[in-house]
């Protein structure tokens, strides 16, 4: 049985954005981190492991510099990483992507016990659309937005969140879970996992890797073979400081409807 | 010349930033105020490895670095001084002399729970009567066949009241020396808490570092078995000097967090602060004084890790000399730096600096004990001096 976990380097939105000139944004020159959701996923893995003694995979797509956040993963506890790297993926939007990295976990190999984790969505592009990609793809179920999961023999029972309420779900292995933030709290890299955690493998899987997979076509994978198309790309403006008033009686509203009518907004 | 950390020194410092910004800052401030021994922290650095990073994996280590152990205590320091001290009393104090020293079976024994942090490690050599003057030992240990017997009292003692293990010096008997003098034979022991007539006595109040526990050691007709001896017998004073060694490389880790967690604390103040119509950053008194004092931590923190590297190629095997005056070098720099820049940093706060709602006061606090203990600032003048004038 292994969790095999899906992660993504993601720009560090805290600090600046550079955007390329043709839109999509300049990686190179932004600080990363660590997809927050798929540190939900990465630790539902590491929980797993703790109760069945499973092993925990990591896979992700990205430039060679990836490779570094996949070892701060081992550091958590994670046994083996996977490099998803060739030029050829480069520019991959959703549709693209979720195919490249479907042929990955079909290259891995997914046995029938076995569960792919995903984060929910990823801050940078936001639309959670990967993960239940790659289950359409290698036809597993999926169950998304999970916030508690509970596992008995090949059943999972997944508590889904939705905005106004949950549903509870069960599911087979294989199958596809993406994650949120109130499913559990990341752990800490440690110490004794950092030291050792570049004795753990790292296996690149470039463009030769998978090329023989259905999946990979050159009319479904890298900028050509993405159906997106992003006209532009730009930092919204700064919003103004807001302001408050205090007070809930007839002059804290009167003075309210004064300053809106001065901007003629009534 | 290498200044670059190795890649799992880089991990691990941004994992000690980590665990230091989330989980000790947020209890710094309640800590100090409550002089409470933050126990749940301890528990969270055992799981992580903190409490043993540069001893060996078969041994219950985390396989680590001393620089990686000088780091996590910087990062510590940073935010609390008090959890600073709790790893480094326990790391370098307890958990080294017995890797250093013991046997086989003294290390199989103690370490592993020492390393992984299911135990807390202590160190008693100050008395009463016996501080910078450490040969002033009044602690006895009597052999009584199949075991030893120590009376005395040590002062002082970090850790102390939540200490599972402590390493206790004592005297064994008389020696001659070689002008024919009368000398105290001295040794070292390793003593567990519930060993009979082992108690924790007074517990100190004090005037930073309040969350540490700083307790009296009370032995009174202790029974400690024969194999505890740590060392040959008449070893104790050369084992208790290697200790504070290594030691200091801990203390002057806590000093450059200190000094550094100050300076952060009010790089962001002194943005946000305005007066006459303009943030105080802008002034060229404020800019001057954080420059010099920067650069003043950061020549500290070369001396700091300089010690840590060199006390590695020590235990490496890769040089036999001793890194006593680098180590001394590096906490009477520290220290002084820590408790210079705190007052300074104190001052660019001004009034609010004075307040218990800015961390600052506390770091100014915490900074003073670290020209203290572990060897005031006097000793490692005396240890550089007296190296480079034998």
């Amino acid at each position: 049985m292994k969790a095999i976990v899906c992660v993504k380097q993601v720009p560090d939105t805290s600090g600046k954005v550079a955007v390329n000139e043709n839109g999509t944004l300049d990686r190179a020159s932004m600080a990363t981190i660590i997809n927050p959701d798929d540190l939900n996923a990465v630790e539902a893995a590491l929980v797993l492991k703790e109760q069945t003694g499973c092993e925990v995979d990591v896979v992700t797509m990205g430039p060679p510099p990836a490779e570094g956040m996949l070892r701060e993963l081992l550091a958590r506890g994670c046994d083996k990483g996977y490099l998803i790297s060739a030029r050829e993926f480069g520019g991959s939007d959703t549709y693209a992507t979720s195919q490249i990295i479907a042929a990955g976990l079909n290259k891995i190999g997914l046995e029938a016990d076995d569960i792919v984790f995903c984060g929910r969505q990823a801050i940078d592009g936001d639309t959670a659309q990967v993960g239940p990609q790659i289950a359409e793809k290698l036809h597993l179920p999926q169950v998304t937005y999970a916030a508690d999961i509970q596992k008995n023999g090949n059943t999972l029972t997944v508590k889904r969140m939705l905005e106004d309420g949950y549903m509870m779900i069960e599911v087979q292995t294989p199958c596809l879970i993406t994650c949120i933030s109130e499913l559990n709290q990341p752990r800490y890299m440690s110490v004794n996992e950092i030291f050792g955690c570049y004795d753990k493998p790292v296996e690149v899987l470039d463009y030769n890797a998978l090329k023989d997979d259905p999946l990979i076509d050159a009319t479904t994978i890298g900028l050509s073979g993405s159906p997106t198309n992003i006209l532009t790309s730009f930092t919204p403006p700064q919003k103004g400081v807001g302001m408050m008033l205090e007070g809930a009686d007839a002059a804290t509203a009167e003075k309210l409807a004064g300053m809106l009518a001065a901007k003629h907004i009534i | 010349m290498d200044f670059q950390l190795s890649k799992e020194q880089a991990m691990a410092q941004k994992m000690f930033q980590e665990f230091a910004q989330n989980e000790v800052k947020p209890l710094a401030q309640e800590v100090d105020e409550q002089e409470r021994f933050p126990e749940e922290t301890v528990k969270k650095m055992a799981k992580l490895g903190m409490m043993g990073i540069y001893f060996p994996k078969e041994l219950g280590g985390a396989g680590g670095d001393v620089l990686t152990y000088a780091m996590a205590v910087e990062e510590l320091s940073k935010v609390c001084g008090t959890t600073g001290v709790i790893v480094s009393a326990h790391t370098s104090l307890c958990c080294a002399p017995i890797f250093e020293n013991g046997t086989p079976e003294q290390k199989q024994k103690y370490l592993p729970d020492l390393l992984s942090g299911k135990k807390i490690g202590a160190f008693g050599l100050t008395e009463p009567g016996a501080g910078t003057d450490a040969q002033g030992q009044q602690t006895t240990a009597v052999d009584a066949g199949d075991h030893w017997v120590l009376n005395g009292s040590k002062i002082f003692i970090t850790n102390a009241g939540y200490a599972d293990v402590f390493i206790i010096i004592a005297i064994t008997g008389t020696t001659t020396d070689k002008k024919g003098r009368t000398k105290k034979e001295i040794s070292a022991f390793i003593v567990e808490r519930d060993f009979p007539g082992f108690s924790v006595g007074k517990h100190e109040l004090k005037m930073g570092i309040r969350g540490s526990s700083t307790c009296e050691l009370i032995m009174q007709d202790c029974i400690v078995p024969k194999e505890n001896l740590l060392g040959a017998k008449g070893k104790g004073f050369v084992i208790a000097m290697k200790t504070l060694d290594g030691g200091r490389i801990g203390i002057a880790s806590q000093a450059l967090g200190i000094a550094q967690g100050a300076i952060d604390e009010t790089v962001a103040y002194v943005k946000e602060r305005k007066q006459f119509g303009r943030s105080i950053a802008q002034f060229q008194n404020t800019q001057f004084e954080l420059a010099e004092m920067q650069a003043r931590t950061d020549a500290a923190r070369l001396l700091v890790y300089r010690a840590a590297v060199h006390k590695q190629a020590v235990q490496d095997g890769k040089t036999k000399e001793p890194y006593s005056v680098d180590a001394a070098m590096a906490k009477l720099i520290a220290a002084r730096t820590a408790s210079d820049v705190t007052r300074r940093c104190l001052q660019l706060f001004g009034g609010y600096g004075y307040t218990r709602d800015y961390p600052i006061e506390r770091m100014m606090r915490d900074a003073k004990i670290t020209e203290i203990y572990e060897g005031t600032s006097e000793v490692q003048m005396m240890v550089i001096s007296g190296a480079m004038l034998k």
